[in-house]
């Protein structure tokens, strides 16, 4: 086996490293595209520890990553706060809803768990609409320059944006290859796989399961906190059903239970969407078709489908 | 207007409301108990309906009625092909699999909406009725189409209930819903039953919204409300069960009639929404349903 751990490190490492030195040879556009996947990769992470390893398909993830997105606006915007602490009260705010929301949709599982938590998460984008005097609904908060400053590093200039939305992702990466290499890792994949089974294992679903999305909420509310720091603008948007799906779909696409696929599907989409609109604007059907196809012909996406042909070390 | 007149005219709001979410809501429980499938796409079928309602009754010449009328055979044949279809060429391949089917009709809800921005546009349209009568009460004058609405939508509602009860095709539907296998093997063709149910189930979609769609103009995203409120129908009404779910539009239909007159409409579609899923947390047999499997 130290073969394989030697192959994962390398790999893993590999990918931060050559990310690190594309922001010194890509355009200035394509590595703000790349500061962004980054971020909406970290979100898909969270998304892969529920979904591809413990086998909860939420339909409303969207409540996690708008709650990181205005728990950290709302206090910068509105009360002054600074950057760091705006991160942690997104961050907690990710976590906090995604333990209530689990506390309550853990209580049911398949069909019913991607209902209620598609409710709740449609509960919650109403919630922000309806408070619109201060989260100014649609429209959306501007976060201010002066604002978005992180121990002294101005996140609005390009390339100290890049090195931090590089950084959240690498913590981000190497969270997720040590949490599915732990002990904790395979329960949750044992959870998925069989849960009676577990169950008379001793291992109590429930612990497990609630354990996974509350850690997947905080990749979320992380990544909201992140995008909306980075970006400069908090939106009612983020929260709606649409950014429930995307995470799936980059999930789907890269291959759901494996560490690197959320990446390599949020990269492969945002760019096949990118290239679409040049040809035309119906960009809803490139999102759709792709789902599609997706669970038509290639369920386990690439990085799933690779590791069947051959690459069984890959986490 | 005094307190009373004004709770009755929310009350015949409510009730429009209802019959129309009672024939939309049907559908989505008809799939679900029959074929176990969550019909992401169902209000994108029921969008499908009131625009190419739009389209019939612009194309056909004549008085509204005619082209109405056409319009109400038509479309829910129309849809209900686009559902067998997708039923064909989709959900069958992938066996009925509770998750990838969700998958795959969120990815039909994207193609299906695009279809409908890119055929049809992004504007709002409006669709003649097909008579303009107003029925002038003691306090108020009312549309007189509104009524038909109810009317027609009763009238559905018994047809689809005769069917289910009176007729051998809703004999084989039940016994496909009761046990796959069984019906198979007493030479049930199980995959022409879904595909007629799924057929069946876009087609109230369908119905209702070209029922509809003189009141409330025909848009390419107009499908989202309808899904969630049937969404809800379904849940409080038991997962798969029709009789709970008729109790249940008419309920969720007069209360947001009644609600959305007297207070915001969005604080009432928060606490609907949470009510809802609340409901699934700690009764998934719905209000009235019995408990079972």
């Amino acid at each position: 086996m130290n073969g394989g751990a030697a192959k994962i490190w390398a790999l893993h490492l590999g990918v931060l490293a050559a990310l690190l030195a594309a922001q010194a040879v890509l355009p200035a556009y394509h590595a703000g595209n790349l500061a962004r996947i980054m971020v909406l990769a970290v979100y898909a992470m969270g998304f892969n520890i529920a979904f591809g390893y413990t086998g909860l398909l939420s339909l409303g993830h969207a409540l996690f990553f708008g709650a990181g997105l205005y728990g950290m606006g709302m206090p910068v915007a509105l009360a002054g706060w600074g950057a760091g602490a705006g991160l942690v009260a997104g961050l907690a705010a990710g976590g906090g809803l995604a333990l209530a929301v689990g506390l309550l949709a853990l209580r049911r599982a398949g069909v019913s768990f991607m209902i209620v938590t598609l409710m709740f998460a449609q509960a919650g984008y109403l919630t922000i609409l309806y408070y619109t005097p201060y989260t100014r609904g649609e429209e959306g908060i501007v976060i201010d320059r002066a604002a978005r400053v992180l121990m002294g590093l101005d996140l609005s200039q390009d390339a100290t944006r890049y090195c931090a939305a590089l950084a959240l992702f690498a913590a981000a990466l190497l969270v997720n290859l040590a949490l599915v290499r732990s002990p904790f890792g395979r329960v949750m994949v044992a959870m998925r796989e069989n849960e009676e089974r577990s169950r008379m294992l001793g291992y109590d679903p429930f612990r497990v399961k609630l354990a996974a999305l509350v850690l997947s909420g905080l990749y979320a509310g992380a990544a909201g906190a992140a995008y909306g720091l980075l970006f400069g603008y908090v939106g009612a948007g983020f929260a709606s059903i649409q950014y429930s799906i995307l995470p799936l779909l980059y999930v789907l696409l890269g291959g759901a239970g494996t560490v690197l696929g959320p990446f390599l599907g949020a990269a492969l989409m945002f760019y096949l969407i990118d290239l679409a609109s040049g040809v035309t604007t119906a960009h809803l059907l490139v999102v759709g078709a792709a789902l599609l196809v997706l669970v038509l012909f290639a369920p386990k996406g690439i990085l799933g489908t690779l590791r069947d042909r051959g690459l069984t070390w890959l986490p | 207007m005094d307190f009373g007149p004004f709770l009755l005219l929310a009350l015949m709001e409510g009730l429009v409301t209802s019959a129309v979410l009672a024939l939309t809501a049907l559908g989505l429980a008809l799939v679900f108990g029959v074929m176990r499938v969550v019909n992401v796409a169902h209000g994108e079928f029921f969008m499908l309906g009131a625009v190419a309602a739009w389209f019939v009754t612009t194309w056909i010449p004549g008085p509204p009625a005619a082209g109405f009328i056409a319009a109400l055979v038509l479309c829910p044949l129309l849809v209900g092909a686009v559902a067998a279809l997708a039923d064909t060429l989709v959900l069958k391949r992938l066996g009925y699999d509770p998750d990838a089917t969700i998958v795959a009709t969120i990815g039909l809800l994207y193609v299906l909406q695009q279809a409908a921005l890119s055929l049809y546009g992004p504007e709002a349209r409006p669709v003649e009725a097909p008579f303009t009568l107003r029925v002038q009460l003691p306090w108020f004058g009312y549309s007189g189409y509104k009524l038909a609405v109810i009317a027609a939508a009763a009238v559905v509602l018994a047809g689809v209930w005769l069917l289910l009860a009176r007729t051998r095709i809703g004999l084989v539907m039940r016994a496909t819903q009761i046990d796959r296998e069984m019906a198979r093997a007493f030479g049930i063709n199980v995959e022409r039953v879904y595909a007629g149910v799924f057929a069946l189930g876009a087609g109230l979609a369908a119905v209702a919204a070209v029922l509809i769609v003189p009141i409330q103009q025909a848009h390419y995203l107009m499908g989202q409300d309808p899904l969630l409120l049937s969404f809800m129908v379904v849940i409080v009404g038991g997962l798969g069960s029709l009789r709970g779910a008729l109790v249940a539009a008419l309920l969720i239909g007069l209360s947001d009639g009644v609600i959305s007159v007297f207070f915001s409409p969005t604080l009432a579609k928060i606490l609907a929404t949470l009510f809802v899923a609340l409901v699934l947390v700690f009764r998934p047999q719905g209000l009235m349903g019995r408990r079972a499997a």
